[in-house]
């Protein structure tokens, strides 16, 4: 399971990295989606992968904490993923102002070659 | 406590002088005269605790644990420099009252003038070293805004940044001077510095210490060679420059120099660097006075001058010297303001300072005449005049310096030729304005000024006559306090008396008065007055700073260019390897151990889901280009799939999460693409040179390399961390008391809204904020002209609804969006029910705040999907802004509400018990916080969405009002919709493939 889990953050991270690398506004946006996809996957690992292990206490039994998956990388992905979609609507608008500023949609306002 | 008193007065009354309305002139005047009144009475009271030697204190904690307290203290000697600060302003107020005209904002005149007067009495009253470098800066400041207080003026603009660069640099080496000093005695405190004067001397910074704490003094004492900003920050009113000009500001320097005097005087560097700085501007300043043009400019290079005299006085390393010193500080101040608001008066009532147009002014303006022709005198050094006598001991002390025969019979010459200058400029400032045949082309009509105006130069002009003439019986006893505060046992005899019987100091005094008449008779063409002071006119100060400024300005703006790139690529680029980079490199000196821990097996669904994701992934980074909505959708696959890992590995409420932030943030983009431009031309292959589409694909190979070698380090990065255990942290904790101290089974949900509650309020708070940057930007939005029409699938639809505009209060949408219409119409109920299901359970099952906002907002944006905004807001109004800031005041009062248990900030309340009917009840703040987030993310994602959306309505009520005929020629799509306006065929034969087009219209 590691190695599959490993690789999907290896392949979103990689087309992350070649998206935002690109010159078009659009791309970048996409580039930034897919990072972020890739760096909460990394946070939330930093916890170990297990399964049926979700981190709410059983009342019934003995809180022992070997029992449950790690909270703290689950807090903190949860704060990223909504923080990410702020940032996402941000950039947005950012590009669509630059576009009727500009005329274009290439990340420098202007193309970069004639 | 009157101490504190006096520094917070002012500043307290500048709060309430800025918030009058910029007409309330007199209620302005009134209180700032109040202020600076109730200022001198408060300082003149604590004489008698001066008179016999005593030190007032006051203390206040500041930053305790770097040995800074907020430390006020006076001495004799503060005691005598506050005195003067605060006659002067209540003098100044009442003058600037009568100066200033009615069209001016006079608030924010005594607003910043308050400011000031509080800065300097904080700098005189400073009993800690670092809170003086504070205040002085602020001195800076706010003489800043009153020299720009005429802001439509360029000169003024110039001026007061000139002041402010010199004097604000200056004031930067005043701090590291004090710190140097600070560092060699082990203390801030004024009383412990002061007393470790032979320390001080002794150390090996001493030199560094002495020229910084000089640059910082003169700087603000305008002197050479840093005294060119003095005369142009004469652009400020007059009576900005009575006040700081004159009395006070400029005087800092020199209250530096006579406060360190003790630690940092009597040494050879001290006597090279202060004396020959105010040796220089002693005889330049009254030298360049001669010549000017302006009367305040000559009252400026006179001002300089007499600077000067004091720091030249203060580096002769002798305690009669000091008391003369700080004794021609107080009579500078008299007469030169005095002279000040001569000129001034003169200003305000002819129109105009220029001393080459004045004339014959006597017979208009008795008054005035009178007080300015005492003044002048005293400013000349006439005998039973205050400045007589400073002169005299002044002349004394350079007599009797010891040293090689050039110190010797130089100084007594040269101060005799300062004394020559003096009497000649301050001759051609009385003859030149008030005397002679009357002026002819005067702006105004001049007359006498209003009484009160007269008041403050007349009391001055007193003052220089009273001390002039009995000395000893008037600022005696003060001068004797001053001095002796600073001196301490050292204090030698001196006596002030008019009279000292006939001897070398009274020779030079006389041959300096008949050499400055002579001089002034054989000025001839000089008279007027001009441009470029003769012989020196090379050394202009402004020209070299002017210089350097651009010289500078070119160094920073070329380091910028050649350091950095307006390009975002290459700046992500640079992002991209300084990660890697901070990353590989820790792994180049540790190594990569393998992990201990057993790997599980793969499971073959998981597998088959990853190996879809990552597909999406990769088409997504290669459709991004040209088909944008597959792009969005394949990404949407990835996200779907991180979404089912989050549900494998034990995380549900992270999947809940995701998946409803990956709809929203779907319906987001989908509204945002409408607005992209088409595929550009020249980033088709076949249109560009050969060596474009070499660089491009070699950029591209550059790229793609990267974006493997990132991929397999996070993959390497990843899997090492995943196989080996975990170390022991924070997470237990949580884990153990997020039942027995938080009462929540859903330890994520405790600790976003109960343990870390504050993280959550902030992160909410950003949230909101970005949902109104968004409402912001968007106001302003101009999409470009060829986005303005309609999107090709909505003019089919429209053509297909029969034209007819949809009716905004039918009951369903029109066409084929009714049934949709009924559904969604059914939905919002139970998604709102649904939603608060997921906050109520959110502390003890999987839930929360979060996902139930974005539900609701779900729900509510989908209404605009299916029946358009038109239709969705003829229903309910929503209000996000509301939403937003209720949700914010719920989560930030149930963090309050702790208060009322005096208990800390979102420290939970609980209340358990039993209601009737409904049975058992845990009610808990924590829910309230929780109802906060909720609320604010329906707010926010609501507004951010909706605000989008409408921007299609908005770009075509201004293309209908802008480009009405241009975009009708075109098409008739959006104008006139209807079976008659034929469709562009063009858009209708739109190749299948580009189904995004639907989107972004191709054109």
């Amino acid at each position: 399971m590691e190695i599959i889990y490993a690789l999907a953050i290896g392949v979103l991270t990689g087309s992350g990295v070649w998206l935002l690398l690109r010159p078009r506004t659009f791309q970048v946006i996409m580039g930034f989606s897919l990072l972020s996809y890739a760096v909460n996957l990394f946070i939330f690992g930093m916890g170990r992968l297990t399964v049926g292990r979700a981190p709410i206490i059983d009342t019934l039994k003995q809180v022992d904490p070997s029992l449950y998956n790690d909270p703290v990388p689950q807090a903190l992905v949860l704060t990223a993923i909504v923080i990410g979609f702020a940032t996402t609507a941000l950039f947005l608008v950012v590009l669509l102002a630059s576009r009727g500023l500009t005329g274009t949609d290439h990340v420098d306002g202007e193309e970069s070659e004639p | 406590m009157s101490l504190a008193w006096i520094v917070l007065l002012p500043f307290a009354g500048s709060i309430c002088v800025s918030f009058m309305p910029s007409h309330a002139r007199n209620t302005a005047g009134w209180l700032a005269g109040a202020v600076a009144l109730a200022c001198t009475v408060l300082t003149f009271q604590l004489y008698p605790q001066m008179a016999d030697g005593g030190v007032v204190r006051m203390a206040f904690q500041w930053a305790p644990g770097l040995g800074l307290d907020f430390t006020l203290r006076m001495d004799g000697f503060a005691w005598l420099f506050a005195m003067l600060v605060t006659v002067m302003g209540t003098l100044v107020v009442l003058y600037a009252r009568y100066y200033m005209a009615a069209q001016d904002p006079v608030p924010r005149f005594f607003s910043f003038f308050l400011a000031f007067m509080g800065s300097m009495l904080g700098v005189v009253l400073s009993g800690n070293l670092i809170q003086l470098v504070v205040f002085w800066e602020l001195t800076s400041l706010t003489s800043f805004m009153l020299i720009a207080y005429w802001y439509h003026r360029l000169d003024a603009r110039r001026g007061a940044r000139m002041a402010l660069t010199v004097t604000a640099a200056g004031g930067l080496c005043l701090l590291a001077g004090v710190l140097i000093l600070g560092r060699i005695v082990g203390s801030y405190d004024l009383d412990i510095v002061l007393a470790s004067g032979d320390l001080i001397r002794a150390h090996s910074w001493y030199l560094a210490a002495l020229i910084l704490i000089a640059v910082g003094a003169l700087t603000k004492s305008a002197q050479f060679p840093f005294h060119f900003w003095l005369p142009h920050a004469m652009a400020a009113p007059t009576p900005v420059s009575v006040y700081l000009h004159s009395a006070t500001m400029v005087k800092a320097g020199v209250f530096l120099l006579v406060r360190f005097w003790p630690v940092l005087a009597g040494t050879d560097a001290w006597f090279w660097i202060i004396g020959s700085a105010g040796l220089f501007s002693l005889v330049l300043g009254a030298y360049a006075a001669i010549f000017q043009r302006d009367m305040k400019g000559v009252l400026a290079y006179s001002t300089i001058s007499h600077l000067g005299l004091i720091t030249l006085l203060l580096g002769l390393n002798s305690s009669l010297a000091l008391i003369a010193a700080i004794f021609h500080i107080v009579n500078h101040a008299t007469f030169k303001a005095s002279l000040f608001m001569a000129a001034g008066m003169v200003d305000h009532e002819t129109g105009t300072r220029d001393l080459s147009r004045l004339s014959g002014l006597r017979r208009a303006m008795p008054i005035t005449a009178i007080l300015a022709v005492v003044g002048a005198a005293a400013m000349a050094g006439v005998p039973l005049l205050n400045g007589f006598i400073s002169k005299e001991m002044f002349f004394t002390e350079t007599v009797f310096i010891s040293g090689n025969l050039i110190t010797r019979i130089g100084m007594p010459a040269l101060a005799v030729l300062w004394g020559i200058f003096s009497v000649a400029y301050s001759l051609r400032f009385i003859l030149q304005v008030f005397f002679g045949p009357p002026a002819v082309d005067l702006p105004r009509s001049p007359h006498e000024p209003p009484r009160w105006m007269l008041f403050p130069s007349a009391l001055l002009v007193m003052a220089c006559l009273v001390v002039g003439i009995v000395p000893a019986q008037t600022i005696g006893p003060y001068l004797d306090v001053a001095s002796r505060s600073v001196l301490g046992a050292d204090m030698p005899f001196h006596s002030l008396a008019v009279w000292h019987g006939v001897n070398l100091p009274l020779i030079m005094s006389l041959l300096a008065m008949a050499g400055g008449v002579i001089l002034y008779r054989a000025l001839g063409k000089y008279h007027h007055g001009t441009s470029v002071v003769p012989l020196i006119e090379h050394f202009d100060g402004k020209r070299i700073f002017e210089f350097l400024l651009e010289k500078l300005d070119s160094l920073a703006r070329g380091l910028t260019q050649w350091l950095s790139t307006d390009r975002l690529q290459v700046q992500l680029l640079l992002v991209i390897c300084a990660a890697f980079a901070s990353a590989l490199i820790p792994l180049l000196h540790g190594g990569l151990p393998e992990g201990d821990m057993p790997v599980a097996a793969a499971h073959p669904a998981f597998a088959i889901m990853w190996l879809v994701g990552a597909a999406c992934a990769m088409g997504a980074a290669n459709q991004a280009k040209y088909h944008r909505l597959a792009a969005l959708s394949l990404a949407g696959g990835a996200g779907l799939a991180t979404c089912m890992t989050f549900v494998w590995f034990s995380a549900p409420d992270l999947a809940l999460t995701q998946l409803v932030v990956e709809v929203v943030t779907l319906v987001l983009i989908l509204l945002g693409l409408r607005w992209l431009p088409p595929r550009h031309k020249s980033i088709d292959e076949d249109m560009r040179s050969r060596g474009a589409r070499v660089r491009a694909r070699t950029r591209r190979l550059r790229d793609l390399g990267l974006a493997i070698i990132a991929g397999a380090g996070m993959t390497v990065l990843s899997f090492s961390v995943l196989t080996r255990r975990a170390g022991e942290g924070i997470s237990p904790f949580f884990l153990e008391n997020s039942l027995s101290l938080a009462g929540g089974a859903n330890v994520i949900n405790v600790i976003l809204v109960d343990f870390r509650g504050f993280d959550t309020l902030g992160e909410i708070t950003v949230l909101g904020i970005v949902a109104l940057t968004v409402f912001a930007l968007l106001r302003r939005f101009r999409p470009a002209p060829e986005s303005m029409e309609l999107p090709v699938k909505q003019q089919e639809q429209d053509a297909l609804a029969g034209g007819a505009t949809p009716d905004p209060h039918a009951l369903l949408p029109a066409g084929p969006m009714m049934l949709p219409g009924v559904i969604v119409q059914l939905l919002l109920p139970i998604a709102g029910m649904v939603a608060v299901f997921f906050l109520l359970r959110g502390h003890n099952e999987p839930g929360g705040g979060f996902v139930a906002g974005l539900i609701v907002a779900t729900a509510v944006i989908l209404q605009y999907l299916v029946g358009g905004t038109a239709w969705a807001e003829s229903r309910t109004r929503i209000h996000p802004q509301y939403w937003i800031g209720l949700g914010l005041l719920c989560a930030a009062g149930a963090g309050l509400s702790a208060w009322l248990a005096s208990r800390q900030f979102l420290s939970a309340l609980a209340w358990h018990g039993t209601l009737p009917v409904i049975g058992e009840v845990h009610l808990s703040t924590v829910l309230l916080f929780d109802l906060g987030v909720f609320l604010l993310v329906i707010g926010a994602t609501v507004l951010i969405l909706v605000v989008l959306a409408h921007q299609s309505r908005r770009g075509h009520r201004k293309a209908a009002t802008a480009h009405g005929e241009a975009s009708a020629a075109r098409s008739a799509g959006w104008s006139a919709i209807g079976p008659t306006a034929p469709h562009d065929p063009a858009a209708v034969d739109m190749p299948a493939a580009q189904a995004a087009a639907y989107i972004a219209p191709a054109r």
